[in-house]
């Protein structure tokens, strides 16, 4: 029990709390921005997969890391686009949109798997990150993103156009500014930022597997109605949750006579007290959220 | 409501750059003639518009004219079917012509609603799609300090900094204005603009009018209130069923055809809108004397919507709640039909104490509740007519087998005698006119059986001419059956016709009430009026 | 300027319904929508295959002989369709709520669970007539329970149905590994006790396929949702509440209520798939049993379009396509059709407002 409480007070403990805050921050900020602009985004967890899957195989060609990192936030740029494509260019259902890109994922990535690798559930190893911390630059982008993202927002073109077309896009027609545009450009930067996240999944354990994201999307989603669509709130929120799945795994290492596959739960059963015990008092979602 | 200039017919001199502008064109800011027509219903039909620079041109007609539809279409936010426009003298290709041309042209318009985004501060909404920047940055600074100074320049002062949707009404309303003219309007759009403000308000927006015509502005002011009319227009152009009447000026000057009326006879005006002088409605017959009460309220409070409110309705009475919209009375609908939380006070339906009764329960107490807004509330739009003249009546449909065969004879019965259009019970309902739309939420609910009250909001909003009379039969023929109406509706005349009491609402409160033969004198609907606007009550 | 009513709704818009399951204007158009859908995930097959380096017409034909020519394939495509006839009936049912019950993947864990649990609990000797009522209860009460809580969440607390739903995924998969390997599994292995006798269903033949006689459990429930949507107040009540809850309230009927029992009962039909896993097929708890069900059933209600006879030509399709990428999986691989399940979802979201604007423009 000592060596626990050890474990979770050193400095190794915090760089893995913000090893595994990391893929869900980068997704809750690029759900919030995504959202802020109107667009439901479900799809987080297809940004990620895709992300982590293209990291990994650009990086096993290429041998480089940080092209990884590039090609796993082009492919959630590409998954955002796709979305937007069908929701707001087709005019399909924005929910079921999410769901249908988060299927077509899971399918896809290990279709991906098969025909690159002719293997079914792992890609072979890429270049890894590991246990660094300050030399992976996905942190660094995603601490950068934190700071600088609700600056953006509030205080450029891209922001002020991407919150009011989550509000009354009505308001930027009548101003000769698409809607669908400013919603572009959000969810673009909302996948550029997912698909970085995904990258985090796969660099850092120097390989991808089958349906690695297992869900880290919803829950990313889940912190950014927490936070009020607030990107810098739903950072702070997705810490508590990677605080809770690093407690877990340092319970399981520490031998503590503590079922495993319950404390594996603890993510999940604590985004559910919160939405349970925040229920009454949040702030209201954008205005026109999955309106077209 | 007293007017700031008693005699709009005296038209100030244009500035100089407007007046050289004007010379130089055709001296006309409008000139429209338009169609527009939606599936199953024309609104505009060659509907005339022809404002002249620096005046302030009052566009008045009932509900459902087709005022606004054809101030959008100027403005750029609808797109008209066929027709003519030419803005300042250039002539308009319609099909293009979208509101960032309009905008570019000059056109604002303030609506109705507004049309910022509440989450956006005045100043982000006034630089919205042309936003200065900085580097990246956007610049706001000096838009601010011009917003700032336009405002107090013209006597509309504005918060640039103020997030839009946490401003008073009157104030966003300020500000949509300020930041209009900022992004260089030379014709001013406003839709109905005084409905959301204070009589004090008003009278400060009518006089900056004046100025903004004075300096050269066009302003164009959509109302149905005629004494805005006579207060501040040069000109009036009455709609009426999607056709120009006829246009009124008060200079004598100005385009062939318009009819000369020094003084803008505001009689004359109302009845051009109204067509003809309409005979007065008979009187209603008065209930019983000392008839139960069916409705009763003892200090119902909403939230800070509704102060306490006492309110009856005894059997065979019909009683009106006038009020100009948005001034407590949705609230006290809600309330009495169990749609809102009830902060204080109780509700008895016919007799029985019913504050904290369901919905449903209140409904089987024999209350009828026709909803202010059909399409939501009123009407399940994608089930069928026969479908939603039964939704919720166990008493057609059973409990829990459907009883096909009395829905569709109920339903059969209701088409014929509402005249419900198409007649075929199966027609879904989202497919109908306004008009049958809401003949069918009359047919439901006025058809319960062992009806104790009836709560009819706005029941002949945005209905035609046909349907408002069998409504208003079908309301009385209630009332004489014995059961308590409560009318709500922002439209006077309406109220007048039916009712034997009227309350007036204002503030969320009842300021006043007239009942008997107080109503049919001819005063009845001035004092009304004056109650519904304030000016007695400050 | 947001306080007083909202601007009017713009008459065009007003008369084409906006969202997904609001019907369109007849079978024909559902059915129209269906096969759009199919045709463009047919072609974006087609194109991985010609990628995988595949001739796309041998590939699907080679699929369809197989799959039709073999008994045992057939049966294959039966005992899958069984089950996703249901948890497409679960996940239809509350969309026509107006709630996304993205929980049945939980809901049959559960099922499964509960089945299997109430299955060992009864003594050996228990008659059928007993068993598998019992056993059925048990299944359905287990989903139900789940489904329950998703809607009461919802109800109550005002927390996202998806959101809350995903999170009972993982907490009923998790908390059955957990009883798995505490107290269900045995020796070593993943697999529980077996059942009692009494409450095995009887299998169909079919060359030996796991195909059932619990789809005619999934063809009664199919009947019954169909009967209570059409000739019920109850059907009636939950598709105001999903296409017009405002009408909903003003006519009297508690949004809330409705909107938890049909999440009660959609969780319950969800949970009644497991009949198909433990009672017709495995006769016990197993690791993974059921795994992919509730999401692929998500892509059953949608095909289907909510309606019960959409679902059940939906479920055949699905189970036609997994067990159809299985018989070619030595040309592609059969992640491919995994991926098309999710493809079919897309389009069908697509082709709806497509026939839509064909609809309002005709």
């Amino acid at each position: 029990m000592t060596e626990l409480v050890a474990t979770v007070l050193s400095l190794g403990f915090a760089a893995q709390v913000l090893r595994i805050a990391v893929p869900y921050a980068l997704a809750a900020m690029g759900g919030a921005i995504t959202e802020r602009s109107g667009v439901i985004d479900l799809a987080l967890e297809a940004k990620l997969l895709f992300g982590a899957f293209t990291a990994a195989a650009v990086g096993h060609a290429t041998g480089s890391a940080v092209l990884g990192i590039a090609g796993g936030v082009a492919a959630g740029m590409i998954v955002a686009a796709i979305q937007v494509g069908c929701a707001l260019g087709l005019g399909a259902d924005q929910v079921i949109v999410g769901i249908a890109l988060n299927g077509v994922a899971l399918g896809g990535t290990r279709f991906l798997l098969q025909l690159l690798f002719g293997e079914g559930a792992n890609s072979p190893p890429c270049p890894a990150y590991g246990g660094a911390v300050l030399t992976n630059p996905i942190v660094w982008i995603a601490a950068v993103a934190t700071a600088a993202l609700p600056y953006a927002v509030r205080r450029t073109r891209w922001g002020v156009r991407l919150r009011a077309a989550g509000d009354r896009p009505d308001a930027l027609v009548a101003v000769g500014v698409s809607p669908v545009r400013a919603r572009l450009a959000a969810a673009l930067v909302g996948g550029a930022l997912a698909g970085a996240g995904g990258a985090q999944l796969s660099l850092a354990v120097g390989g991808f597997t089958a349906d690695m994201s297992s869900g880290r999307g919803y829950i990313a989603l889940a912190m950014v109605i927490l936070s009020g669509w607030r990107p810098a709130w739903a950072v702070v929120a997705c810490l508590v949750v990677a605080l809770a799945e690093a407690l877990g795994i340092a319970f399981q290492v520490s031998g503590v006579p503590i079922a495993h596959e319950l404390v594996a739960l603890l993510p999940y059963v604590a985004t559910l007290a919160v939405l349970v015990i925040a229920g009454g008092n949040r702030r209201s979602p954008p205005r026109s959220l999955g309106q077209i | 409501m007293t007017a700031p200039e008693p005699a709009a017919g005296t038209r100030m001199p244009e500035t100089g750059r407007e007046a050289a502008a004007a010379a130089s064109a055709s001296g006309m800011m409008i000139d429209a003639e338009l169609d527009k027509a939606y599936p199953g219903c024309v609104v505009l039909r060659g509907a005339r518009l022809a404002v002249r620079r620096g005046t302030v041109h009052a566009l008045v007609g009932e509900n459902g004219a087709g005022k606004s539809t054809l101030v959008k279409i100027v403005a750029g936010i609808l797109r008209g079917d066929a027709g003519a426009l030419q803005i300042a003298g250039a002539p308009v290709e319609l099909a293009s012509w979208d509101r960032r041309a309009a905008r570019a042209a000059g056109v604002g318009i303030v609506q109705q609603h507004g049309a910022s985004a509440g989450t956006l501060s005045v100043v982000e909404n006034a630089v919205l799609g042309v936003e200065p920047l900085r580097g990246p940055l956007l610049q706001l600074g000096p838009t601010a300090a011009a917003l700032i100074e336009l405002g107090r320049r013209i006597g509309l002062p504005v918060d640039p900094g103020a997030e839009a949707e946490r401003l008073p009404l009157g104030a966003a309303q300020r500000a949509e204005i300020v930041a209009a003219l900022h992004q260089g309007a030379r014709l001013l759009i406003l839709d109905e603009p005084t409905a959301v403000l204070t009589p004090v308000e008003v009278d400060g927006l009518l006089a900056t009018l004046r100025r903004l015509a004075a300096e050269g502005t066009t302003v164009v002011l959509v109302t149905h209130k005629l004494d805005e009319v006579r207060a501040v227009a040069d000109e009036v152009t009455v709609l009426r069923t999607g056709r120009t009447v006829t246009t009124f000026t008060a200079s004598g000057e100005g385009a062939e055809g318009l009819r000369r009326d020094a003084r803008l006879d505001v009689a004359a005006i109302a009845r051009a809108m109204v067509g003809t002088d309409l005979p007065p409605p008979p009187p209603p017959a008065a209930p019983a004397a000392g008839a139960r009460a069916v409705l009763e309220l003892a200090g119902v409070r909403v939230g800070d919507e509704l102060d306490p409110t006492d309110l009856r309705v005894r059997a065979g009475e019909i009683v009106g709640v006038a009020g100009v919209d948005g001034n407590g009375q949705r609230e006290l609908a809600l309330a009495i039909a169990g749609l809102v939380e009830v902060s204080a006070g109780a509700i008895r339906i016919g007799g029985h104490p019913a504050t904290d009764a369901a919905p449903a329960a209140r409904l089987a107490r024999g209350l009828a509740h026709i909803p202010e807004d059909r399409q939501h509330g009123g009407l399940w739009l994608d089930a069928s007519v026969a479908d939603n003249l039964a939704l919720g009546r166990a008493d057609l449909t059973g409990g829990f087998r459907i009883d096909r065969g009395r829905v569709r004879a109920h339903a059969a019965t209701q088409i014929a005698e509402l005249d419900i259009r198409p007649t075929d019970p199966a027609t879904v309902v989202r497919a109908l006119s306004g008009g049958n739309q809401q003949k069918v939420v009359i047919g439901r609910e006025l058809s319960r059986p062992e009806l104790v009250c009836v709560l009819a909001a706005q029941p002949t909003r945005g209905v035609d001419l046909g349907a408002v009379v069998r409504i208003h039969d079908r309301l009385r023929g209630a009332a004489a059956a014995g059961a308590g109406v409560l009318v709500i509706s922002a439209d006077l005349d309406e109220l007048l016709a039916l009712c034997h009491r009227i309350v007036v609402m204002l503030r969320g409160r009842i300021v006043g009430e007239r009942e008997g033969a107080a109503l049919r004198d001819t005063g009845a609907r001035n004092a009304l009026g004056a109650l519904m606007t304030g000016v007695e009550a400050t | 300027m947001t306080a007083g009513k909202d601007p009017g709704p713009d008459p065009v818009r007003s008369r084409l319904p906006q969202a997904f399951r609001i019907p369109l204007s007849g079978a024909r158009r559902e059915l129209e929508t269906a096969v759009l859908a199919l045709l463009a995930s047919i072609a974006i097959g087609s194109a991985l295959m010609l990628i995988a380096g595949k001739a796309p017409g041998h590939v699907w034909w080679t699929m369809v002989t197989r799959t039709t020519g073999d008994p045992y394939v057939l049966g294959q495509v039966l005992y899958k369709a069984t089950a996703l006839a249901l948890t497409g009936l679960a996940v239809s049912l509350a969309l026509e709520a107006g709630l996304f019950n993205i929980g049945a993947e939980g809901q049959v864990t559960a099922g499964v669970l509960g089945c299997a649990l109430a299955g060992t609990a009864l003594p050996a000797g228990t008659p059928a007539v007993i068993a598998i009522p019992v056993c059925l209860i048990a299944a359905a009460a287990a989903g139900g329970a789940i489904g329950a809580a998703i809607g009461g969440l919802r109800v109550w607390r005002g927390a996202h149905e998806v959101i809350t739903s995903i999170m009972f995924n993982a907490i009923v998969s998790g908390f059955a590994l957990y009883l798995g390997n505490r107290v269900i599994f045995r020796g070593g292995t993943t697999t529980g006790a077996a059942i009692v006798p009494g409450a095995e269903l009887p299998q169909l033949g079919f060359g030996g396929s796991s195909a059932n006689a619990s789809i005619v459990l999934a063809v009664l429930a199919v009947a019954v949702v169909w009967w209570l949507r059409a000739r019920t107040t109850w059907g009636q009540g939950w598709l105001v509440v999903g296409q017009s809850p405002e009408a909903a309230r003003t006519t009297g009927i508690s949004v809330g209520k409705v909107q938890i029992l049909v999440m009660t009962g959609s969780g319950a039909l969800a949970g009644l798939a497991a009949a198909n896993f433990v009672m017709g097929h495995k006769h016990a708890f197993e690791e993974g049993l059921g795994r992919g069900t509730g999401l692929l059933g998500i892509s059953a209600a949608l095909l289907g379009r909510m309606h019960p006879v959409g679902v059940v030509l939906a479920a055949l399709v699905l189970g036609f396509l997994s067990s159809g990428g299985l018989a070619v999986a030595e040309l592609v691989p059969k992640e491919l059709t995994e991926m098309l399940q999710g493809v079919v979802v897309l389009a069908v979201a697509a082709a709806v407002p497509w026939v839509r604007r064909a609809e309002a423009a005709a």
